[in-house]
């Protein structure tokens, strides 16, 4: 199975009720419909009287430029001027503004550009037609001789702005929608196009979820079990409704919630909760007895993910062989913004104010929940403050929590769920842990003769109703991406997989599976290279001989960081390359270290080929700022238990990546006229490799346990 | 008993407990947004006020302390290294997520304050408790220095 044919099977309905809308509405209805005197010619844009262009994004805005990138797609076909252009999130309505590779209304797995690459230009190219139909009938002049550009539309020594014609399209007009070859792009590719949400985010104006407070709102949080799987036996609130600004206390389904006038007087008011848990069905184990059992299952033959026959021959026969084995914790997101939203049930309807990530799930689930059914559940999308995959999950469930304490506390008032730092780090959904054991052989000619990937980690879909998506024959394609499906043309490939158990609760985390493979695959092929005694870039052209954009991204690289060339006494450099979401990515690290042998981490090369690049400004950004984050993680953080409790609570001990260690970075673009691919991820996935590569350099010391700290380095 | 807290300029009386923490009363009962909730330990930074003009963790003062201070949050900047940052972190496109940006711009406001023409050393130690999950980094130290150099002119 492939991901790509699955999840398109599973989408086909969808999609195709999205492609008729896109030109295909009524125009009479749609265009005659427009409020206050807009133009409203489908549902992405809508020109206002005053010149204004408002571009609905589908997407939800966490950082990762989409707004941005949306509206230039129709700005682009439009011929708007990027000064009037602005973005107003979507409701919540699947029908509309579905993504096209997911089948609902969602954002996730760096899709947001490519699934509305042709839709938001075909949207801005219908706009623009309108405007050009409405310009010839009031000048009596060909449609065709009439031009348009930065907002100005135009014939001879006729102009108009576009709010001069939205009130005068003729009303039997049909978009004709004709859109640009890439030659004509104009905002497409344009190197420093400012960003759409810079200005609010740097004012203080910017509204995200944790900023919503309708009148009359009250402010919850809920006590959650301290290991999962537990559950309410009772508590004790006497003295929590004894403090000031408490409002009630309440029991709900996943714990003890906690209603005040302010979010302060909450926090401390959970605190004086008693409560007694049951623990008989959930997580106890502490770390090591998950690590034994993880450790255990690389000795027995697994799940077959890939077996192309031949293997344990190929390696018996080899001149010599490597052997690694890598272990990777669980991590925690820890979005800036932790999680939280406002929830008002009133009259049969639900209210839900959300950095919304899941659009479609959040109607369903809250739908539920809340009885009144997904088409009752309205949702005003705002900006998140961050998420790296952890707004969307499968059950939506701080939006359900907050539809939960809603309910319990009986009232038509709106409810504001705050998670603190704490509820964050401890409230699950991790990155999965994982345990991944590479054996591969080298022959005399230093070629590699096979490979054989053993990996156990807990499957984010099974069980999840997105299964069907992801898993074929108990195999999580999730589990194993990034080695099932490796650019390297590796001889005589197995990989099994171990479906682990256990009630913590996984989920994708940037860049999802990649996050460990690419680190296990690439620091294993730097041993296999040094095993065959050739340098970690020649070897790897050569296993990419026939993977042209990997190998083109890792020539880039290689020129544009110098490799090979002499480096101070203490430094090292590394290589890794790595393809995800169908987007090709190498990077080289430097790395310096001191007399005490502490390591700094100096600077960083990227090389991307992402197809069109849509916005050259935030792909170098989403690529620095992926780089930081995946460094971070690899690097100083982790998520352990101890008899089933998180022992990790806040940022103290969970420790985030700070300015002082990020190192330089510079990001190169391959020029390229393919379809767009995604970029909010694909950075991460060589980071970790690539500065394991570079201390090994430098150090001479292989880091197969995660994170770093842990395996003895000291960074400066 | 109400307590009296001057924000951007302006007395707001604040019916709340002398241990209420200065960032709840600025978002909750003040309703002034742009300062942000990150960690509630002083570990973040995204709290960040100025407090008589130093950077201040908003999680970590408490009302019943500030009465006569004066407080100011990104709603009320004003001046000319507030100018020159809040410019070159627009024209660099400094912001991803941007949630933690209104406690990065305050700390960065007290940097240049102090030291106008910070080396990187300077920026990284002055910076290091504003944690950016979007990893901003790169970015904010480039906007520090351009808008060192928008000061200089
Ligand atoms: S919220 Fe105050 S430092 Fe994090
Ligand atoms: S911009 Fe997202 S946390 Fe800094």
């Amino acid at each position: 199975m492939t991901l790509k044919t699955s999840r398109r099977a599973f989408l086909r309905g969808a999609s195709a009720a999205v492609a008729t809308l896109v030109v295909g509405l009524d125009p009479r209805g749609a265009w005659a419909a427009g409020h206050g005197g807009d133009l409203v010619p489908n549902p992405f844009v809508r020109i206002g009287a005053d010149g204004s262009v408002t571009v609905i994004a589908k997407h939800f805005e966490m950082g990762q430029g989409t707004t941005t990138g949306l509206a230039s797609l129709l700005a682009e076909e439009l011929d708007a001027d990027w000064e009037q252009v602005r973005v107003e999130f979507a409701p919540a309505n699947t029908q509309l503004y579905v993504n096209t590779l997911f089948g609902v209304q969602g954002t996730g797995g760096s899709t947001a550009l490519a699934n509305s690459f042709m839709q938001y230009r075909e949207a801005g190219a219908a706009a623009r037609s309108l405007l050009v139909q409405a310009a010839a009938a009031e000048w009596g002049v060909p449609a065709a001789e009439i031009t348009v550009a930065n907002g100005v539309v135009s014939h001879g020594d006729k102009n108009a702005g576009f709010g001069d014609l939205v009130g005068r399209v003729p009303a039997d007009a049909q978009p004709d929608v004709v859109v640009k070859t890439p030659a004509q792009f104009a905002l497409i590719g344009r190197d420093k196009l400012p960003r759409k949400d810079s200005a609010a985010k740097t004012d203080g104006t910017a509204t995200f979820a944790m900023d919503v407070m309708p009148e009359g709102v009250i402010f919850a949080v809920i006590a959650h079990a301290p290991k999962f799987g537990g559950t309410v036996v009772s508590f004790d609130a006497t003295e929590a409704l004894a403090m000031p600004g408490v409002i009630d206390v309440k029991q709900v389904p996943m714990g003890v919630a906690v209603y005040a006038e302010n979010t302060w007087a909450a926090m401390m008011a959970r605190d004086a909760v008693q409560i007694e848990w049951d623990f008989s069905n959930a997580e106890t184990r502490s770390m090591d007895a998950m690590e034994a059992e993880y450790a255990a299952a690389m000795d027995q033959p697994g799940l077959p993910a890939r077996a192309d026959g031949g293997t344990d021959d190929a390696l018996g026969a080899a001149a010599s062989t490597i052997e690694a084995e890598f272990h990777f914790p669980f991590l925690a997101h820890a979005p800036m913004e932790t999680l939280n939203c406002v929830v008002q049930i009133k009259d049969g309807k639900v209210q839900v104010w959300d950095g919304s990530q899941f659009q479609t799930v959040t109607q369903g689930a809250v739908g539920a929940v809340s009885g009144v059914g997904p088409e009752n559940v309205a949702i005003e999308t705002v900006y998140a403050g961050g998420s790296f995959g952890r707004r969307a999950n499968f059950t939506s469930d701080y939006e359900v929590e907050a539809t939960f304490a809603a309910q319990a506390l009986g009232t038509d008032r709106p409810v504001k769920l705050v998670w603190t730092r704490e509820d964050d780090i401890r409230g699950g959904y991790y990155r999965p842990m994982t345990r991944h054991r590479i054996r591969a052989g080298v022959d005399a000619d230093g070629k590699l003769t096979g490979w054989h990937s053993t990996i156990a980690n807990k499957s984010i879909f099974t069980g999840t109703p997105m299964e069907a998506m992801a898993v074929n024959g108990g195999v999580d394609h999730f589990s194993v991406e990034g080695v099932v499906d490796t650019e390297y043309a590796l001889p005589a490939m197995q990989v099994d997989l171990h479906n682990m158990q256990s009630a913590v609760p996984v989920l994708w985390w940037r860049s999802v599976g990649h996050s460990h493979s690419g680190y296990a695959m690439e620091v294993a092929i730097d041993m296999a290279a040094e095993a065959a005694g050739r340098d970690p870039v020649e070897f790897r052209r050569e296993l990419l001989a026939n993977a042209p954009r990997s190998l083109g991204v890792l020539n880039l690289v290689a020129e544009k960081a110098d490799w090979g060339a002499p480096l101070p006494a203490g430094w090292g450099r590394g290589v890794a390359v790595h393809k995800s979401f169908n987007t090709y990515v190498a990077e080289v690290a430097e790395v310096s270290t001191d007399a005490e042998g502490r390591v700094k981490l100096e600077r960083f090369v990227a090389a991307v080929d992402l197809g069109v690049a849509v916005n050259p400004d935030v792909i170098r950004a989403q690529v620095e700022g992926s780089i930081g984050y995946g460094l971070g993680h690899v690097m100083r953080q982790k998520i352990t238990f101890t008899e089933g409790e998180v022992d990790q609570s806040n940022f103290p001990d969970y420790e985030p990546l700070r300015i002082a260690d990020m190192p330089r970075v510079e990001v190169h673009i391959v020029p390229s006229t393919e379809a767009p691919t995604g970029i909010g991820e694909p950075g991460l996935p060589p980071a970790g490799p690539a500065l394991a590569n570079a201390i090994y350099a430098a150090t001479g010391k292989r880091v197969m346990r995660l994170p770093m700290v842990d395996d003895g380095i000291v960074f400066a | 008993m109400a307590i009296t807290l001057k924000i951007n300029g302006q007395e707001h009386a604040v019916e709340a407990p002398p241990d209420m923490p200065l960032l709840w009363a600025i978002r909750d009962i003040v309703r002034l947004t742009g300062t942000k909730f990150g960690c509630g330990v002083a570990s973040c930074g995204a709290c960040t006020v100025h407090v008589d003009g130093q950077p201040t963790r908003s999680c970590q003062a408490w009302i019943g302390d500030l009465e006569g201070a004066e407080i100011t949050t990104i709603e009320g900047l004003q001046g000319r290294v507030a100018e020159a940052v809040q410019g070159a972190w627009r024209d660099l496109d400094v912001v991803q997520c941007g949630y933690c940006q209104s406690g990065q711009i305050m700390q960065a406001i007290g940097l240049l304050t102090e030291t106008p023409k910070p080396s990187d050393d300077d920026i990284d130690a002055a910076m290091n408790g504003n944690v950016c999950r979007c990893a901003t980094y790169v970015r904010i130290r480039a906007a520090i220095h351009e808008a060192a150099k928008r000061l200089e002119a």
